[in-house]
């Protein structure tokens, strides 16, 4: 998706109607109610309620084009940069109402990380990958830089590569490497949650399963929304599953829910003709 | 029936071929061509007064036979050098602005605003120098024709082509880079300073070097607000004459060996564009990517 590129801080392209919320979800750390996207006058997400639980990983799946990635980009507010995007209807992080005009979007973005479909790692070297947001958000002391650093390239295994050339471009690495250092740098700012993008669409089957794993490690520690196009993957490391689905060019949420009780039992024939159509 | 025919490429792929090599080999020839001319016409001078004398003789008076460039030639380095000094950074401010602060209509107008701006003839530049610029540098500080003036008119004429090509490479730094700063909520400076400019320096400074390239080859507008007093100028304020401004006054009735000696100049603005290009290949910055 083509993002344009005007960020202004506080100040955005995109406007936002904000209504109430449900008052049976308010506990949840994310919650979505009535969520709408328009891009322009084309309705792309439609009235998605949804509720992700602190500490689980949620994942959301369906065909292409039924607003799972403009799901994702509503959480940490990337919608401010497509011109002419307007968004309605209820989305809150824990007691902060995301549809506001006046959060301050970089320290939103850095309480929710994202890492993306392609592998994005900057043209720097691997250091400056993750030293340049620390920096960006306050971390000025070589030690503490080197420290956090350290932790997180150990965290998704990647320490022992790479250690001996962080100064070496990160685009050197292999694919499943640069986007475990995408994935670092997004966990180096320490957020609470984590968006993930088909982060293991473009990857070999190894290094899919490496990032699963990550993925499966920080369950607890923080709230994940993961979209992907691989069912058994959601199934394996999901806690719930919310199934999205285009009609008429607008998605919308056919049905969420637990894991076990989507798969094994799904309430709408959608989901069942989804998941059959997967099974076999 | 197999026929050979069947396997080779169609016929029109062949006459397509053709056409293509023989436009290929005859922009090859066309280059050969001139400077075949040029070293043709410069030889009278090259073995009457040799190539020594054109960079140590007393000064440049043809019809007394002295013969010597370097004043122009370091006109005409300054006047670049000076130039692209001014123009690049403002280029790069442009594109920048262009790029990633003005809203999308704004832009598009800035954009068609540079477009226009770069089409405008250099003499019209000239024009404005000669009644605006030299004035105010006279004022400033006689005699007001001077290198100052020939950098400030060659700067503003070359700044669109610069802004436009920079904005271009700005514009090809993969959308990926910018939403994975964006994501981690970088401030959209820290992006352009720690991503974007690193990213497109590669066309930023091929950019740079296509203006250098305009500007030693410009004639008209230099030739106009410059002076083309020939000397080694002491100071931006003191007239100079460059090789191109030097060629364009005396052609017209320069004869023999005179004659002959602007064209050695010729070649000298020719190999001075050379040696740029080899040296921006050499020293250019590499893409980071596949590093």
């Amino acid at each position: 998706m083509k993002v344009g590129l005007v960020q202004e801080e506080g100040r955005t392209w995109s406007s936002y109607t904000t209504s109430s919320l449900p008052s049976d979800t308010r506990d949840a750390h994310i919650c979505a109610a009535q969520l709408n996207v328009w891009y322009g006058d084309k309705l792309a997400l439609h009235d998605v309620t949804l509720a992700v639980d602190r500490g689980t990983i949620a994942a959301v799946v369906g065909p292409s084009g039924c607003g799972k990635t403009s799901f994702l980009m509503c959480i940490n507010r990337l919608t401010d940069m497509i011109p002419r995007c307007r968004v309605s209807g209820a989305l809150h992080l824990d007691h902060l109402n995301l549809m506001s005009p006046t959060i301050d979007v970089l320290a939103l973005r850095r309480r929710v990380g994202m890492v993306f479909q392609k592998p994005n790692p900057f043209p720097l070297s691997v250091w400056d990958n993750l030293a340049l947001p620390l920096k960006e958000h306050g971390v000025r002391k070589r030690d503490e830089l080197r420290q956090r650093i350290e932790t997180v390239l150990r965290e998704v295994g990647l320490w022992n590569d790479v250690k001996d050339r962080l100064g070496h471009s990160a685009l050197a690495l292999s694919g499943g490497q640069q986007q475990r250092v995408c994935l670092a740098r997004a966990l180096v700012l320490s957020p609470e949650v984590l968006l993930l993008d088909e982060p293991c669409s473009s990857l070999d089957p190894l290094s899919s399963g490496m990032i699963e794993d990550l993925i499966v490690s920080l369950r607890g520690r923080l709230t994940i929304v993961i979209v992907t196009h691989h069912l058994a993957q959601a199934r394996r490391i999901a806690d719930s599953v919310a199934v999205f689905w285009a009609q008429a060019g607008a998605g919308w949420l056919v049905e969420s829910g637990p894991t076990q009780q989507i798969f094994d039992s799904p309430q709408h024939p959608i989901t069942a003709a989804y998941i059959q159509g997967h099974r076999g | 029936m197999f026929s050979i025919n069947t396997l080779s490429p169609s016929r029109s792929d062949y006459l397509l071929a053709t056409v293509l090599r023989l436009c290929a080999v005859l922009s090859g020839v066309v280059l050969l061509l001139v400077v075949v001319f040029l070293v043709q016409e410069a030889f009278p001078a090259l073995r009457h007064v040799g190539l020594v004398r054109l960079f140590t003789d007393d000064s440049w008076h043809p019809t007394e036979g002295l013969y010597n460039l370097l004043p122009m030639l370091w006109g005409t380095m300054l006047v670049t050098i000076g130039a692209v000094s001014l123009a690049a950074p403002l280029a790069i401010l442009s594109a920048m602005f262009c790029q990633f602060y003005a809203p999308v209509s704004l832009a598009r107008w800035y954009r068609r605003l540079i477009e226009l701006l770069a089409g405008i003839p250099s003499v019209v530049y000239g024009f404005w120098g000669l009644v605006v610029l030299v004035p105010m540098i006279g004022n400033l500080h006689p005699p007001g024709p001077s290198l100052l003036a020939g950098m400030v008119v060659l700067a503003i004429m070359i700044l669109p082509t610069i802004a436009l090509l920079m904005e271009a490479s700005l514009a090809a730094v993969p959308q990926e880079y910018l939403h994975g700063a964006l994501a981690l909520g970088l401030r959209r400076w820290t992006m352009i300073r720690n991503i974007v400019l690193p990213a497109a320096r590669s066309g930023l400074f091929a950019s740079a070097v296509l203006g250098v390239g305009r500007a030693l080859g410009e004639t008209m507008a230099v030739l106009m607000v410059c002076g083309n007093v020939v000397q080694i100028p002491h100071s931006v304020f003191a007239p100079v004459r460059t090789l191109t401004a030097n060629i364009a006054l005396e052609i017209a009735y320069a004869f023999g060996t005179h004659r002959s000696a602007l064209f050695a100049s010729g070649i000298l603005l020719l190999l001075i564009v050379l040696g740029i290009v080899v040296v921006a290949d050499a020293v250019k910055p590499r893409w980071t990517y596949g590093e």
